[in-house]
């Protein structure tokens, strides 16, 4: 029997998504029994939708005001303390997992799998590296817990199910004081969630101004789709860094991914690989993005963009 | 003032197209152009303007890696680095052993700031810089952006999902850096010389006290899978056609 841990994401009193996937992950897992832990200042509504994921058997929720917002160096103690008697315990690949699934790892002093995409058995997964151009098959020790991140681009959230059972746990460990949360900038979230999202446009260094990525939100706005950005136009201080795409900022899988004035960098084709169908609007022929993309335009966005909005407003 | 320590970890060049070798054993690696990571050279970026600022006084660079690494250290030195270490380990390290060989360095050398990157761009594990932090028990700021000391205490914007997070962490504290945090300099070609007679110790985890056994192995590798190539449309009309047969468009 597998006891899979599945360590809860969540703000202002919802749970992320990427937690259900991290569910679908763990039920991968043979012979799995899944407990979601929350923690939490309070947690109860979190902790109800986690209970209401099929495959979740149970949510332990561990209340502290100290855990929100969260910050890795206050959770993970509180984590190491629930977890023994557990064979995995599982994070997403957020920048939340990111942080602080391995100082989980060092403190139970396991080895860590980062951005799972499969599961090959109890102790053998598959995992992405070098920008995703090789995919590893890890085999870890089965004589300690593991400790994973969840690609979230790589499984679907697990169904409506339940209700689990919610149960109050407490995790009697002193926590730090030497990391103090200070505030968060959440961009506008009137779009839909990047991370989430159905469809995707993004912009790269040819919108040449933040100005001009306006064109981006507008077109994005048209057809319901996130906005999202490569490298070149984040720095450049076109779009806030959250809108990233790629190796170092967001892995994504929409249904439609479109990519305009981005030539194609293979750190940026990292972060689209798995989205269903790639179109690309770039004026050179020769742009690496055409290799990847199943419908490509080649021609300048700044009359292509506008003519397709005028096309789909006719229709 | 206090010293600072920095993680260079010797990976293949971000520039280089990345091939599996067709036996499923490893990457091609000959003739292979190998850099310092970007990250590291980011955080190294870092802690040289944290000693021009006043404050730190040295910075030392460590690596865990083979006989080879010593080139990317020295070009950590010849960017400015006051001494280099190299932890003799053969194969591909995993985080955890990297954390390891850097929390025997901390012990060693007693630094205010470890300055490692977010991601080594080989394994994208993103892992050694929280390992450290936990296995030292002291505050971790990743994916930073922005880092301001105050007194005894950092504080550091970090790159979020959500956006920008802003923490503030004691020190002495271990920072993993975001590509936005600085620029790195060039190096100038009489800084190589001057980082020929820079000194650069070389031990090994056994002398460290470490067991290098391995807790995970990769038991093969893989090309992904490849996206067929698609069609290029004539013009915008077509396009929109296309979205809307495959249903992508309403
Ligand atoms: C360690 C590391 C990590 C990285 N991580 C990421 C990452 O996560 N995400 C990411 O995106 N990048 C990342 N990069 C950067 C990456 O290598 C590229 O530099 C970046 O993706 C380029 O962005 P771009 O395509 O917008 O710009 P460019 O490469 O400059 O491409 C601009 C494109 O626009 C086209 N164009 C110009 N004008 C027009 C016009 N009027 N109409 C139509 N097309 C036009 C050009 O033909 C060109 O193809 C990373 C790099 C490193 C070293
Ligand atoms: N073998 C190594 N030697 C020196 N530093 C390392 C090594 N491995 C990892 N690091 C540091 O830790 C960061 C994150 O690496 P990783 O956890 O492998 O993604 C890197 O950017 C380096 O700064």
């Amino acid at each position: 029997m597998n006891q899979v841990l599945v360590v809860a994401e969540h703000s202002a009193g919802r749970l992320n998504p990427a937690t259900a996937k991290c569910v679908s992950c763990a039920a991968a897992i043979p012979d799995a029994t899944i407990a979601v832990l929350v923690l939490a200042a309070d947690g109860a509504a979190v902790a109800a939708q986690a209970a209401a994921l099929n495959g979740v058997s149970r949510v332990l929720l561990a209340s502290h005001p100290a855990s929100e917002p969260a910050l890795a160096a206050v959770l993970a103690p509180q984590i190491a303390k629930l977890a023994p008697g557990c064979s995995h315990v599982f994070g997403p690949s957020t920048t939340f997992g990111r942080d602080l699934m391995p100082r989980v790892a060092a403190l139970l002093d396991a080895p860590q799998v980062s951005d799972v995409m499969a599961v090959d058995g109890a102790h053998r997964f598959r995992r992405p590296c070098y920008a995703g151009n090789a995919i590893a098959t890890v085999e870890v020790d089965a004589d300690r817990p593991v400790v994973a991140t969840v690609r979230v681009a790589s499984w679907q959230p697990a169904a409506a199910g339940g209700p689990a059972p919610v149960e109050r746990v407490s995790a009697d460990v002193a926590l730090p004081a030497h990391t103090r949360f200070v505030s968060v900038s959440a961009g506008r979230n009137d779009r839909p969630d990047l991370q989430t999202a159905a469809r995707v446009v993004s912009g790269g260094r040819a919108l040449g101004s933040a100005e001009n990525f306006a064109l981006i939100q507008r077109f994005a706005d048209r057809i319901a789709a996130a906005v999202g950005a490569s490298r070149a136009a984040v720095d450049a201080g076109y779009a806030p860094n959250e809108l990233q795409v790629g190796q170092t900022g967001k892995i994504i899988a929409p249904e439609l991914y479109i990519a305009v004035g981005i030539s194609g960098a293979i750190q940026h084709i990292t972060g689209i690989k798995d989205a269903r169908t790639i179109v690309a609007i770039n004026k050179d022929p020769e742009a690496p993005i055409f290799e990847v993309a199943d419908l490509g335009l080649v021609g300048d966005l700044f009359r292509i963009v506008p003519e397709i909005e005028s096309l789909l407003a006719a229709s | 003032m206090g010293k600072v320590l920095v993680g260079i970890k010797r990976v293949i060049d971000y520039n280089v197209r990345v091939r599996v070798r067709p036996d499923g054993t490893g990457i091609v690696t000959d003739g292979v152009k190998m850099s310092i990571n970007p990250f590291d050279e980011i955080a190294l970026e870092e802690a040289l303007r944290l000693r021009e600022r006043g404050a730190a006084d040295e910075v030392i660079v460590a690596s865990l890696g083979p006989d080879d690494a010593q080139q990317q250290l020295r070009t950590a030195l010849a960017m400015g680095a006051d001494r280099a270490i190299l932890v003799r380990a053969d194969g591909a390290p995993e985080p955890m052993l990297a954390a390891r060989a850097l929390f025997a360095l901390v012990q060693r050398e007693q630094p205010t700031f470890v300055i490692v990157g977010k991601q080594a761009i080989d394994d994208d594990a993103s892992q050694t810089g929280q390992l450290l932090a936990a296995l030292w028990d002291r505050p971790q700021a990743t994916f930073a952006s922005k880092i301001e000391l105050s007194g005894a205490s950092a504080r550091v914007t970090r790159e979020v999902d959500a956006g920008l997070e802003v923490i503030d962490v004691d020190l002495p504290a271990v920072f993993t850096t975001d590509l936005r945090l600085n620029e790195p300099r060039y190096v100038k070609l009489p800084d190589i010389m001057k980082a020929k007679k820079k000194p650069l110790d070389v031990t090994d985890l056994a002398t460290l006290g470490i067991d290098a056994t391995p807790r995970q192995r990769v038991v093969r590798l893989e090309p992904p899978a490849q996206r067929q190539k698609g069609v290029i449309v004539k013009d915008a009309a077509e396009l929109v056609a296309a979205l809307k047969q495959k249903g992508l468009l309403a």
